[in-house]
């Protein structure tokens, strides 16, 4: 494998996740870095950065403190600027340099919170991975540390049944009102909600996550929270997100899609992807509609789709996948005629088979942790309304 | 007070200086940085797209890959972009050279067209695991004897060690040029990313030479990239671009000249001499006489303030090389600067700063980096009371109104009153005053739609770089 992508963008890196993920919580997130991550977060990846105060930063590290090991500036830095500022909590972010150097972001964090007194957590994300892995990472962290350990039973002031909305971030669903919309259906459906995590709730809301009595999966990067909260206090998950009114349950396919224990190492860290099975999403036999992008947006989509039209559908979660490996499945699906994608995939086309790419029609969806800024004002909001893709299809 | 956040005040304090209280040439202690949303400069993405139909092709992590990939999105060049991923697998087994051989040819292989020249950006991690340049580049040219292939860099983690990765680019976007015959009457204009305005005293003192002018941006193919190798004298103006200069002209045999962006007169006067000396004695003519465009300047600071008035001035660096140099000279002409927007002082503002120092010791340097910037832009909305930003129907009142040149300075003030110019604009000598003062004017006139301007990267890019 060459790890090329001679056509096609590369999807928003863990390091970026994190600060994603962590973004509203009123903490101050520094990555560890010379100097890129930072303009290419905050001018790609976060939309909130413009109108939505927030306290990211970066490290600039430079060649001789990598070279000599020097995390002292690093603390000092972060420490100077958290007495200024007053952050609820500091987040270490790794980059690459870092993880070559072999920096232990949990030490420089433990040094960090004895001097500051400010909790603070490190991350050991290496920018070699998808947002993901880093926004799963920064969530499940939440879960150890920041929620209240104590689950609150049988609360008296409501007989509504408490949910948690876990994996809301712009990478996946942008600021055009999806978190909004997603929250509306379930208070709709006689839930009240505690948290989502982290678009429109305080850290305070967070905390109280563990006296909700089900959890929603919106994206996979709230799956090891998820599990976390599954684990400690027995809370069980439902995976996939609301599409036009219409709940759409794909917790079965979710799990058939991955192998659970490869789940585990993934959210840990320990591996890279989970799609090594070779069923890698909601996959039907030769689907004629390929959805391409986050698991369980997909999956759902695909899932959604099967019903409205009657067609076959394939979810595929192309977040890990390198431009070979989606090369290879398009070429693999003798029956496909619709790419629903975001644009910056179709180039792709350009490396199948001419007569096979000419009788395929693409439909642009774009997404965040893909093109960026690039399409967001034309990135729908399917939890409301998917007419726009129904009458394309 | 800067903010309030929770129970606490934040205020103002390191991230701002008084210039008789700054020190040369770092005014504010370094720390955590922070990135403001003004994105109008160039990064290596767009300069070296300026090669005339070479492809480029980066070699790195994914974090650094997806601002570079974007950047060619946006100027509509992922046609001539394309990118190998390291990964964690390829740090502990030690094959970078491996991958970028292989993923480079992979790329090579599969462009529809093939290109003349290809871009290889190498990033942090090859220079910290001791990559070996000669190898991947040596196999690569082995495999392409008809591809043009030159080593680039994206590795700011180096930026303060020997050249800044910009530097290093606006020289090696030059490193493709073939040697050739020498032409006496044929110039190059070196390392810029906007074009130089042909009504400058740069430009017309060599079209009066009756020279051919190079200038990258100009070129439209490679073949005509390549004609830029005739030059007898490389020109350039721009700071980061002098080591390139320099380099081309070893290698090529021409002269190099810099001639540093000032508004000083006696400078730009001294400059044009160089220039005119340089060029007479190339073409072994006399000497042009200076034309005084003195009065001319001098005419259009009384125009500029008469209608300004007391308006306060902020400038930023990324506006051109030399912000305290503008506001020395605006400053001395009764304009009411206020604040230069900047990190840094470089060593050609030196006698700026003194100058400043002495006589304007209350001027405000403002830091952009520092992590209280953060709160600088939002605190100046609050302080308006604008709820919908940069919306033209939203009016501040007159004594709101803050006239900002260049994209930071509008950005933090918040103000749409502001000369959107990136890196000089093209702009040299006495034309750079007159032609910056008449964008003041028009911009305290008629007010521009910032927040949507400056965060555009690469302002100035799309007519810049052909495919």
């Amino acid at each position: 494998m060459k790890q090329t992508s001679g056509f096609i963008s590369t999807y928003s890196a863990d390091a970026f996740g994190v600060c994603s993920a962590l973004y509203e919580l009123g903490g101050m997130i520094v990555m560890h870095d010379a100097s890129g991550c930072n303009s290419t977060y905050t001018t790609h990846d976060e939309p909130r950065w413009y109108d939505m105060d927030s306290m990211v930063y970066i490290s600039a590290l430079t060649e001789i403190e990598a070279i000599m090991g020097d995390d002292s500036k690093l603390i000092e830095d972060v420490v100077r600027a958290a007495e200024e500022l007053h952050p609820k909590f500091i987040a270490i972010v790794g980059t690459t340099i870092p993880a070559m150097t072999g920096f232990d972001a949990d030490a420089a964090s433990r040094v960090i919170e004895e001097r500051t007194g400010i909790p603070t957590f490190g991350f050991a994300t290496t920018g070699m991975k998808s947002y993901v892995h880093g926004a799963s990472l920064a969530f499940e962290t939440l879960a150890n540390i920041i929620v209240n350990q104590n689950r609150k039973d049988n609360v008296a002031e409501s007989t509504m049944p408490k949910i948690n909305i876990l994996g809301l971030t712009p990478l996946d669903f942008s600021v055009n009102g999806s978190d909004k919309s997603i929250k509306e259906y379930y208070r709709s459906k006689g839930y009240e909600i505690i948290s989502t995590w982290a678009m429109g709730s305080t850290l305070d809301e967070i905390k109280k996550s563990a006296d909700a009595d089900l959890n929603i999966v919106v994206s996979e990067t709230g799956m090891g929270v998820a599990l976390k909260l599954k684990e400690k206090f027995g809370t069980p998950y439902k995976i996939g997100i609301s599409l036009a009114g219409e709940e759409i349950d794909v917790t079965d396919e979710y799990q058939e899609s991955i192998n659970e224990h490869n789940l585990i190492d993934f959210f840990e860290g320990k591996i890279n992807n989970v799609s090594d099975k070779e069923n890698k999403a909601y996959n039907e036999d030769n689907p004629e509609i390929l959805i391409m992008g986050e698991r369980v947006n997909s999956l759902s989509l695909a899932k959604y789709l099967s019903n409205k039209t009657g067609k076959k559908c394939y979810g595929y979660a192309t977040t890990d996948s390198d431009e070979d490996e989606i090369i290879d499945t398009i070429k693999s699906l003798d029956n496909l005629q619709v790419i629903i994608a975001d644009p910056l995939f179709k180039p792709i086309l350009k490396l199948i088979d001419k007569s096979k790419a000419q009788k395929i029609k693409f439909i642009s969806l774009p997404h965040e942790a893909f093109s960026g800024r690039l399409y967001r004002n034309e990135i729908p909001n399917l939890v409301e309304n998917t007419n726009m893709l129904l009458e394309l299809l | 007070m800067l903010k309030k956040l929770g129970e606490h005040e934040i205020t103002e304090k390191g991230a701002v200086i008084r210039m008789g209280d700054a020190k040369f040439p770092a005014p504010f202690t370094g720390g955590l940085e922070y990135a403001s949303p003004a994105r109008g400069t160039w990064n290596i993405v767009h300069t070296g797209m300026l090669i005339p139909e070479a492809h480029e092709i980066f070699v790195c992590a994914a974090s650094c890959l997806r601002g570079v990939v974007l950047t060619a999105a946006e100027m509509n060049a992922l046609d001539r972009f394309s990118t190998v991923e390291v990964k964690e697998n390829n740090l502990l087994d030690g094959n970078l050279e491996e991958l970028l051989i292989d993923g480079v040819s992979d790329i090579i292989n599969k462009l529809e067209k093939r290109p003349p020249a290809v871009l290889v950006y190498t990033s942090c991690v090859h220079h910290f695991t001791g990559c070996d340049w000669g190898v991947m580049f040596g196999a690569l040219k082995e495999r392409f004897p008809d591809i043009d292939i030159i080593d680039c860099y994206m590795n700011p983690t180096l930026r303060k060690s020997g050249l800044t990765p910009d530097q290093t680019m606006r020289r090696q976007m030059y490193a493709l040029l073939k040697p050739r015959t020498i032409n006496k009457n044929a110039v190059a204009i070196i390392g810029n990313d906007l074009p130089t305005r042909e009504n400058s005293d740069l430009y017309i003192t060599l079209k009066n030479y009756g020279l051919k002018i190079h200038e990258i941006t100009s070129c439209r193919t490679y073949a005509g990239y390549q004609e830029m190798a005739e030059s007898s004298l490389y020109i350039t103006y721009y700071p980061a671009a002098k080591a390139g200069g320099d380099a081309l002209a070893k290698r090529l045999g021409g002269k190099h000249i810099y001639l540093p962006y000032s508004w000083d007169y006696d400078e730009i006067t001294e400059a044009l001499n160089i220039l005119k000396y340089e060029c007479a004695k190339t073409l072994d003519e006399g000497i042009e006489k200076n034309i005084d465009k003195i009065e001319e300047c001098e005419k259009s600071f009384e125009k500029t303030l008469a209608l300004i008035g007391e308006t306060p001035i902020a400038i930023d660096y990324t506006f051109c090389p030399r912000p305290t140099s503008v506001a020395k000279q605006l400053l001395m002409h009764g304009f009411n600067v206020k604040r230069i927007y900047l990190d840094s002082f470089t060593g050609e503002e030196k006698k700026d700063y003194e100058y400043l120092k002495e006589n304007y010791p209350d001027l405000e340097l403002y830091a952009t980096v520092d992590v209280k910037s953060r709160f600088m832009a939002s605190s100046s909305r609050e302080k308006l009371g604008a709820t919908n930003i940069s919306n033209s129907d939203n009016e501040k009142s007159a004594s709101d109104k803050w006239l900002a040149i260049g994209q930071k300075a509008a950005y933090f003030l918040d103000t749409d009153y502001f000369v959107n110019i990136v890196e000089g604009g093209g702009m040299f000598g006495f034309e750079a005053i007159t032609d910056t003062l008449e964008l003041m004017r028009d911009a305290y006139e008629n007010p521009k739609e910032m927040r949507k301007l400056v965060q555009i990267k690469g302002m100035g890019c799309g007519s810049c770089c052909i495919g």
